[in-house]
């Protein structure tokens, strides 16, 4: 899934200039700017507090910037395409228990599609074949709470995929996972063609899954470029509160993939 | 434990439910005017809060335990709007998947432990808030006077529906020392939980207060989980025109107060001025079964019960609804005034239990057919 | 209340009185417990019918008669209330073992018994074999406000998610040595309470946000349609009919 990119397609996204500031005043973003192509794999890396979910809250509109724009597909965010932009950027939260909102793993994943007007086989079909890319098709009947933390990250997962978006965001999702589910949901993520922002602090997992990464510190993009080399770079990471676990080497993990 | 079916008339359980439905009508509109779409999510976990924090047990002593009830908890907390919702939903949802508290008596059950106490504490609260000094330590003080008072005087409420629709004759002099006794006790422990909680939030989240809005100046906005405060949700300062109807307040709060209190306190410890048959054998032994086989904490639906009829419930009764119309009078009389003054939008919301105060009391029409009661909540759509 | 709570008295099967659609049942129930708190209580015998009636029901149900009848224990307090009135309830009075009971008191003990007994159990029966989703579509088909369905579903779904946060909670203080033991204690658990509180808002607006990001726009969109039919709906509604029956010619022979 390289970034095989014409001229003709706009990037998935587009940010340009993006400030903002609570209404308390605390300010989170300085100015940021990035670009991400279609079908790209991207990490956004940063320390807690460098304003990752208040980027993302962004990109779909939840929060309005102060200055700058951001743009998905060619759309800009803004109140006249709220509707449209919500459907093409699929925002996949932390706690999957936030998501998933609705008695059933069915309803939940058909409450995206069904808001944007889709029923009857139409919806169904779409259900599945989302549930199906998580391999979570057999869980349909299911109500969320009775599922395992993993699996729930993967029907959360598929509630957005079911939107068919054009950009998926994910916050933080290798969290709180095991290995197993873990490596699963990696699984799923390489196996999906769509183009991919994931907000994290597991750097090995960025790594694993990202070609390319961006460093947000202090309201502003810091660095962007290849996964491996900005890991690589110990003065870049320890200038942003970025730490890789102990006995990982980007190097040679590089080396393997 | 809610009041079963039965125990009410058809017709009188006809009426409170569509005053139930009166006031969760007017209920859903006012909630949606303060949270607008965030009122489904919103009160659905407050309502979900409320039934786990029923089952948190708080010790008193040798063995005995209660639990909140959770109405002026929920008052104070989400405001009269969202908590008359929340607690309906939860009444509502345990009638059905625990059977607890019979589907005809729904009505009564959310007009009395939903309406009643929600109401009386929040205009408590808030009147309180506003006349003593700002502060933490006023807002504990009002929340435990706000669950005090809620209590006894949803007790009184359902006492006055016994009264009219109780399908048996319990004696009317008997009941006023052991319904005010037992519910001034639960009263007590609740208060002191309601307090406590409230407390607690507000020394982590004040702007979650909503009851506080306003008042514990300056308001500020954590941005805690990094996920909250849609812009506009921000409380406009309201104190300028508050502090201009402090008088006003001062007098309607303590009027009011008094009515709820004094009068009901003073007609259930001086029974004999109402009724000389007091101290009946069989009533001190009923008393005395409660005594022993309930916390003072706990479930009151069977207090409510097993003590009501009229002599000191009218009392009561009068007390509770002096207090609801007065403080309705007086928070209409402000929110007139403050509308016609500067009428910001949230000033307006955080000032108008006025509605929910006579709704229970008006939305009252003739219809004793029992069938109108089909779903307790079905006029609400139309209302 | 409290335990009762914790556990949910669905009863997973295949009967017909699973397969009716939400909606009648509710009607059903409904319509039969206000036929039965209508009827006189001097009519003994149709109170008795009524038992029969649901009898049948929890039978078609194949809702075993002992899970259906520990399901009735909710009720026990109130039982013991039932049992005080003959004491204290005014009026002519009669010797029965030696104590003087009030006899108007024995016919409120036997009509708040008979009544809620019967109202208890036609509740538990449609509990049983009603799914929670179920009955939030029911409701939603009986025309409750859509806003007060979302807020019951919502609690329904978080209700679990919440009781579990605070008995983490409550693990965490006992772990750390912490038993509530008395009133002194009440200030430690009020603070979990308002821990509780600040969670389960803040979790709410959380959810509303992810529902928003997926376009919610103030309503939720229909996924599922309850519908019956004419023989559903015939089916569901003998029930309050016979017992109608029942109720009427109680009025008419008492």
């Amino acid at each position: 899934m390289d970034p095989v990119v014409t001229a003709a397609v706009p990037a998935s996204l587009e940010v340009a200039g993006l400030a903002y500031a609570y209404p308390d005043g605390h300010q989170a973003l300085f100015g940021v700017d990035l670009s991400i192509e279609r079908g790209e794999r991207v990490a956004l890396l940063g320390p807690n507090g460098a304003g990752k979910t208040t980027l993302v809250l962004h990109l779909n509109g939840i929060l309005t910037a102060g200055a700058g724009t951001v743009t998905v597909a060619g759309l800009p965010v803004g109140k006249r395409h709220l509707a449209e932009i919500r459907r093409k950027v699929g925002i996949v939260f932390q706690d999957p228990d936030d998501q998933l909102f609705m008695p059933t793993v069915r309803e939940d994943v058909a409450f995206g599609p069904a808001a944007a007007g889709m029923r009857g086989p139409d919806l169904e079909a779409r259900v599945l074949k989302a549930l199906g890319q998580v391999g979570m098709a057999e869980y349909v009947d299911r109500p969320p709470h009775h599922l395992s933390f993993g699996q729930r990250r993967r029907v959360a997962v598929a509630t957005v995929l079911a939107m068919e978006p054009e950009i998926l965001v994910l916050d933080e999702p290798s969290s709180n996972l095991d290995p197993a589910s873990r490596r699963e949901l990696a699984d799923i993520l390489r196996s999906l063609d769509v183009t991919v922002l994931m907000v994290t602090h597991d750097l090995p997992y960025a790594l694993e899954l990202c070609p390319r990464a961006l460093i947000l510190s202090e309201g502003v993009i810091a660095a962007d470029g290849p996964t491996g080399e900005l890991l690589a770079d110990a003065d870049l990471m320890s200038g942003h509160r970025l730490e890789l676990p102990f006995g990982f080497d980007p190097k040679t993990v590089r080396a393997h993939g | 434990m809610h009041v079963p079916d039965g125990f009410i008339n058809a017709p009188v359980s006809a009426v409170a439910g569509v005053a139930a439905a009166g006031a969760v009508a007017v209920s859903l509109r006012g909630a949606r005017r303060e949270l607008d779409e965030r009122t489904a999510p919103l009160a659905g976990l407050v309502a979900a809060f409320i039934f786990a924090v029923q089952m948190l047990n708080f010790p008193v002593a040798a063995g005995t335990s209660g639990h909140l009830l959770g109405g002026a908890l929920a008052a104070i907390l989400v405001g009269p709007f969202t908590g008359v919702l929340c607690v309906a939903v939860v009444l509502l949802m345990q009638g059905l998947l625990f059977a607890d508290g019979g589907l005809t008596a729904l009505g009564v059950n959310i007009s009395v432990m939903a309406v009643v106490t929600t109401v009386v504490a929040y205009a408590i609260f808030r009147g309180l808030a506003r006349l003593l000094p700002r502060g933490r330590r006023s807002l504990t003080v009002a929340a435990f006077t706000a669950a005090l008072v809620s209590v006894p005087a949803a007790a009184a409420a359902f006492t006055l529906i016994y009264a009219v629709g109780g399908t048996t004759d319990v004696p009317l002099g008997k009941v006023a020392t052991a319904m005010i006794g037992v519910h001034v006790l639960i009263g007590i422990g609740e208060a002191a939980i309601t307090a406590l909680t409230v407390g607690a939030v507000i020394a982590v989240r004040p702007d979650l207060v909503h009851g506080a809005r306003g008042l514990t100046a300056p308001l500020r906005l954590r941005v805690g989980g990094e996920l909250i405060d849609a812009p506009g949700t921000t409380p406009a300062p309201a104190a300028a025109a508050a502090r201009s109807h402090r008088k006003l307040w001062a007098v309607g709060l303590a009027a009011s107060v008094v009515l709820a209190g004094f009068v009901s306190f003073y007609a259930s410890t001086n029974p004999d001025g109402l009724e000389k048959v007091a101290h009946d054998k069989g009533f001190d032994k009923g008393e005395k079964e409660h005594a022993a086989a309930d916390s003072p904490l706990a479930d009151y639906g069977i207090k409510d019960i097993s003590d009501a009829r009229l002599s000191g419930g009218l009392a009561g009764v009068i007390g509770v609804g002096a207090t609801v119309v007065a403080g309705s009078a007086v928070f209409w009389a402000v929110r007139r005034r403050r509308a016609a003054g500067t009428g910001p939008a949230s000033t307006a919301s955080a000032t108008e239990p006025a509605e929910t105060g006579p709704a229970p009391t008006t939305s009252t029409p003739s219809t004793t057919e029992p069938t109108a009661t089909a779903s307790a909540t079905e006029p609400a759509e139309n209302a | 209340m409290g335990a009762g709570h914790a556990h949910r008295l669905y009863r997973h099967g295949h009967s017909p009185v699973h397969a009716l659609p939400p909606h009648t049942k509710l009607t059903a129930v409904f319509c039969f417990v206000v036929v039965v708190v209508s009827t006189p209580r001097e009519a003994m015998w149709a109170f008795a019918a009524y038992a029969l009636l649901l009898a049948s029901v929890a039978y078609a149900a194949r809702v075993p008669l002992l899970f259906w009848l520990k399901r009735l224990l909710i009720e026990i307090p109130f039982v013991a209330f039932a049992l005080l009135l003959p004491f204290v309830a005014q009026g002519e009075r009669t010797e029965v073992l030696g104590m003087s009971l009030s006899v108007h008191g024995l016919w409120g003990a036997w009509n708040v018994l008979a009544k809620g007994t019967l109202g208890v159990a036609a509740s538990v029966l449609l509990a049983a074999t009603t799914e929670l989703r179920e009955l939030l579509l029911g409701l939603q088909r009986l025309k409750l406000p859509p806003l007060l369905v979302q807020i019951a579903s919502f609690m329904i779904r978080y209700g679990d998610v919440i009781a579990d946060e605070m008995r983490r909670m409550r693990i965490a203080r006992e772990s750390r040595g912490f038993e509530a033991r008395g009133v002194r204690h009440w200030g430690v658990l009020a603070k979990s309470a308002g821990a509780l509180f600040i969670r389960s808002y803040e979790r709410g607006e959380r959810v509303h946000l992810a529902m928003v990001s997926r376009g919610y726009a103030g309503s939720m969109p229909v996924i599922d349609e309850a519908t019956a039919t004419r023989a559903q709906w015939t089916y569901a509604l003998t029930l309050p009919l016979t017992a109608l029956a029942v109720c009427l010619l109680g009025w008419t022979l008492s």
